[in-house]
Parts: C-alpha cells; sequence; structure tokens
C-alpha cells in the first residue's frame, strides 16, 4: 500500500514571526530573528547572541488555561503548542468531542531536549531537599514527548502520539516518519513537526564547543552567515515548526486546501565511520541519504528546483554543497536554487528541520526563493562548485515544482525530504 | 459548613483548578474534588500545596487522603491548625 500524502495545514513559531502569515512576509523581506541576548553576555557567553521567538502575555492566553500558565517555563513546550495549533487550524480541522478521540489522526513531535528551564528549577528543588513541592508540572514539561502530549490532548488525536529525536535532524525525521506512517495506511492525518527550547542552558554546550558564531554582536543580523566567506559559526536558535500531511483522500474528501505534496525522503546515519564523526558527517551518508530520498520519492535528480539545505554557517558549508553536487549529478548553472533559513533564524536545532520545512513549503507554495541575506560575499569554494546565480541573496519569484529539504544532526544523523507541487 | 471561617479562602484555592466547564458557583461543602467538581486529580497535589502555603501548615499522603471532599478538607485544616506540631 503506497498512498499520496499531501500539505495541508502549516504553523510557525519563529524568532522572526509568529505565524504563517508574518512568516512568509518576514522571510520574503529579509527580516532577522537573531538578536543581542544581554543575559548571554553576562554569563560570559562566546556568542552572546541568539534567536528566540518573543512570545507575549496575550499570545500565551490564547492558546494556554490560565492553570497551564502557572508554572509553565519550558519554551520549547509554548512553542510547539502555538505552532501545532495554528497547522491544525490551518488545515480546517475541528477538535475531537469530550468522548471519542479521533482514532486516524496523530502527533509526532520531536525535541532535543525539553523543559531546561523547568527542569533547573525543579533540580534546585530537589536538592533543596523539597521534592514534594514540585507538585503536577514538572513532568508534562519535561518529558521529551512534552509538546505531543499536549497537543494530541487538546486536539483529541488518538492515533500514534509522539516525540522523535535525532538532534538538528530531528524536524525533517519527525515529517518522513509521519509521512511513512500516513503512506502505509496507519493514520489519515498527523500532526508532525519539532520543538527547541530557547536559553543558556540549551545553548551553552554549544558555546562551549566553540562553534558558535564570533561576529561582531553589535550587528546581530549579520551574524549568522551561511554559504558566506566570512561565516564564522552559527548563531543557536529555537521555535516550533508544524506541519499536518495527510491521505490524499483524506484532504480530498475533506474539501482542504493542498499546499505540496511530500512524495518520500529519506533518513540514515553515516555511522561515525568514513570520516564521520559524532560532529562530523559522513560524506556519503550525506550523499546515499539524498539519493535514497529521491529514490523513494521516485524523482529524478535533475527535477529539483531548489534546495532548502542544513547550512549552518560553519566550516562545513562547502562540504554539504559539494554533497548535493555530487548526490544530484548537478554543478555550476545546472545546480538548482539553494538557500538556508538560518542567516534569519539562526540554527534552532531540534526545530531547524521543521522550521525551515514550514518555509520549504511556503515557498514552493508561493512560486519565489528567500534569499540567503547574509551571502553577498559567496564561499571561495562554494563559488567554484555552483554558479553564484544560485545562491540569491534577496528573495526572487521562481516556478518552483520540487523542493529538497535536508537536515543533518550530530550523531552523523541526516534526513532528507522531496515536496512537490501538487497535481491531481 | 459553608460559614467556616476557611470555606472563602479554599474555594479561591480550589477554583482555579476547575475544568472550564464547570462553573465555580456549583463549589459547595459537600462537593467531592473529584467526582462533583471534575478536578484532575493530578492536581489533588497542587491543591494540597497551595493549601500549606495559604494555612501555613504541612499535609502528608494520610491527610491527602481524607481531603476527598470540601468538608473533609476543612476539617483536615482545622485539625493542623488545632495541632500544629501534629
Amino acid at each position: 500500500m503506497r498512498r499520496r500524502v499531501v500539505v495541508t495545514g502549516l504553523g510557525i513559531c519563529a524568532p522572526n514571526a509568529l505565524g504563517k502569515v508574518d512568516f512568509q512576509e518576514a522571510m520574503r523581506c529579509g527580516t532577522s530573528g537573531v538578536r543581542y541576548i544581554p543575559e548571554l553576555a553576562r554569563l560570559g557567553f562566546r556568542c552572546p547572541m541568539g534567536a528566540a521567538p518573543e512570545i507575549s502575555g496575550e499570545t500565551l492566553a490564547s492558546s494556554f488555561t490560565s492553570l497551564e500558565r502557572r508554572g509553565l517555563s519550558a519554551s520549547g513546550l509554548i512553542y510547539g503548542a502555538l505552532a501545532g495549533m495554528e497547522a491544525w487550524q490551518d488545515a480546517g480541522l475541528a477538535f475531537a468531542g469530550p468522548d471519542q478521540p479521533d482514532w486516524d489522526s496523530g502527533v509526532l513531535f520531536g525535541t532535543g531536549l525539553m523543559g531546561a528551564d523547568t527542569f533547573r528549577s525543579a533540580i534546585g528543588r530537589i536538592d533543596a531537599g523539597e521534592v514534594r513541592r514540585l507538585g503536577s508540572s514538572t513532568v508534562p514539561q519535561i518529558m521529551a514527548s512534552g509538546a505531543s502530549a499536549w497537543l494530541s490532548g487538546k486536539l483529541g488525536c488518538g492515533n500514534w502520539s509522539g516525540a522523535n529525536s535525532s538532534a538538528c535532524s530531528t524536524g525533517a525525521e519527525a515529517l518522513m516518519l509521519a509521512c511513512w506512517h500516513i503512506r502505509s495506511g496507519r493514520a489519515e492525518r498527523m500532526l508532525a513537526g519539532s520543538c527547541s527550547d530557547s536559553g543558556p542552558y540549551i545553548w551553552g554546550g554549544f558555546d562551549a564547543m566553540r562553534i558558535l558564531s564570533s561576529a561582531n554582536p553589535d550587528a546581530p543580523e549579520k551574524a549568522c552567515r551561511p554559504l558566506s566567506a566570512s561565516a564564522t559559526g552559527f548563531v543557536p536558535g529555537s521555535g516550533a515548526g508544524a506541519l499536518v500531511l495527510e491521505s490524499l483522500e483524506s484532504a480530498q474528501t475533506r474539501g482542504a486546501r493542498i499546499y505540496a505534496e511530500i512524495l518520500g525522503g529519506a533518513v540514515n546515519s553515516g555511522g561515525q565511520r568514513g570520516g564521520g564523526t559524532m560532529t562530523a558527517a559522513n560524506a556519503e551518508g550525506v550523499r546515499r541519504c539524498i539519493r535514497d530520498a529521491l529514490a523513494d520519492a521516485r524523482a529524478d535528480p535533475g527535477s529539483i528546483d531548489l534546495i532548502n539545505g542544513h547550512l549552518t554557517a560553519t566550516a562545513r558549508d562547502p562540504d554539504e554543497i559539494d554533497g548535493w553536487c555530487a548526490a544530484l549529478g548537478r554543478s555550476g548553472r545546472n545546480f538548482p536554487y539553494i538557500n538556508s533559513c538560518k542567516d534569519l533564524l539562526g540554527h534552532g536545532l531540534a526545530a531547524s528541520g521543521s522550521m525551515e520545512a514550514v518555509a520549504a513549503v511556503l515557498q514552493l507554495a508561493g512560486g519565489e526563493v528567500y534569499g540567503n541575506t547574509n551571502a553577498e560575499d559567496l564561499h571561495p569554494e562554494i563559488a567554484t562548485q555552483i554558479d553564484r546565480s544560485r545562491v540569491p541573496v534577496a528573495s526572487i519569484p521562481a516556478d518552483l515544482k520540487y523542493v529538497a529539504k535536508a537536515s543533518f544532526g550530530f550523531g552523523d544523523v541526516n534526513a532528507c525530504i522531496i515536496f512537490s507541487k501538487y497535481w491531481a | 459548613m459553608s460559614d467556616h471561617p476557611h470555606y472563602t479562602t479554599l474555594r479561591e484555592i480550589i477554583r482555579p483548578y476547575l475544568p472550564e466547564d464547570i462553573d465555580p458557583g456549583t463549589i459547595s461543602p459537600e462537593s467531592h474534588l473529584v467526582a462533583d467538581l471534575n478536578i484532575n486529580s493530578a492536581h489533588l497535589v497542587d491543591i494540597v500545596l497551595d493549601v500549606e502555603d495559604r494555612f501555613d501548615i504541612r499535609l502528608e499522603d494520610a491527610d491527602m487522603q481524607e481531603m476527598a471532599t470540601v468538608a473533609e478538607a476543612l476539617r483536615v485544616i482545622d485539625s493542623k491548625l488545632e495541632n500544629p506540631g501534629e
């Protein structure tokens, strides 16, 4: 059984915008969500910048009851809840009534580590001998499946409800797992996405590894520079992206708006062999992941019009371009358009793949390629592989039919999704 | 029981834990917290913590088990206030 799977809802809680409409405008205009964060400077971070969604009390009150807001400090859960609810409503789907869930709808919402701030305050209480004072709100905020549990409860989803985790490929992996679940007939609809917390306890480990941007914090919007000759590392970010994936039959029966089709994809690992390590990719693993994704999608490498890459603004960006060139057998002017959203969103870690997938679908549906705002000085190694015209700095209109989205992560893990326009 | 000196205070403690479809006006001394007021049983520990903070008492597991209704909770609170060392 192989059913077609389409995207019928989008939700986003990003550092540069909340909600699909504002996000599309922000990405099109190159509005940065990267900011100088005084708290990071005070704590002695090498990179005193970050990219986090800005959530007003009013927005919080619109989705969380007053009881839920008591002691609510898991930022990733907040982002995931907001993005997930938006996607569900954007798809025109209802909430199940009180007696019976919708057995054909599920939620798969990944994360890397949930509720660091909540966990920190719990640790303080436990160490002070006050474990009994934790109350009931600790566990739902620090379990990795906190977002999927919250969302499936609100929506009444009775199919698969869980969380996946594979570092920075988590978001893309969630979409593929959900897609295959629907494709094989195990569900009709899956709310799929990922989220990641904000703050020093999430970002500190990356700062210590010296892989974060050392750019001048006086110009934070220039600090995260994927594909650029002057890239010095990424700015850490956070947020959530959510997509409603649905069997084509279900979408057609409901008369739902269809943004795009997921033709297929792949997830794999380079096994930390052949040059791969905990932090570096086995190049063969990346090439295989892309080729396997095309095979799963039954798509030709020549058909890809746009790549939304992983491209983290580290020294590895040229390696990623090598991987795409080799896997697709394309280079120079024949290479697809390519972009990274991390210039504007920072690197949202576990949330990056889902936020960028929302951007990929919006570009496909909207017929445009978002600019790489900080790639005006294209990296010289990249310039020898692909033509400058393939890396637009400002957003441009483009007739896109096939878009590849990839995310890679610590542990030498890879995920790649092939989206296409939906044709009946 | 509704003229108990701590009844109003306890009602205010319970109120935020009511599901949205339960009218706070329905709280009475006889109300069973879980069966009548539909309070999620996981929140009983939060109500206990709020009661402890408000009355400056400490409630043990055994006390919690004797607080199924509003009136029972008031009796436990009275007992703790009268015998702070208990």
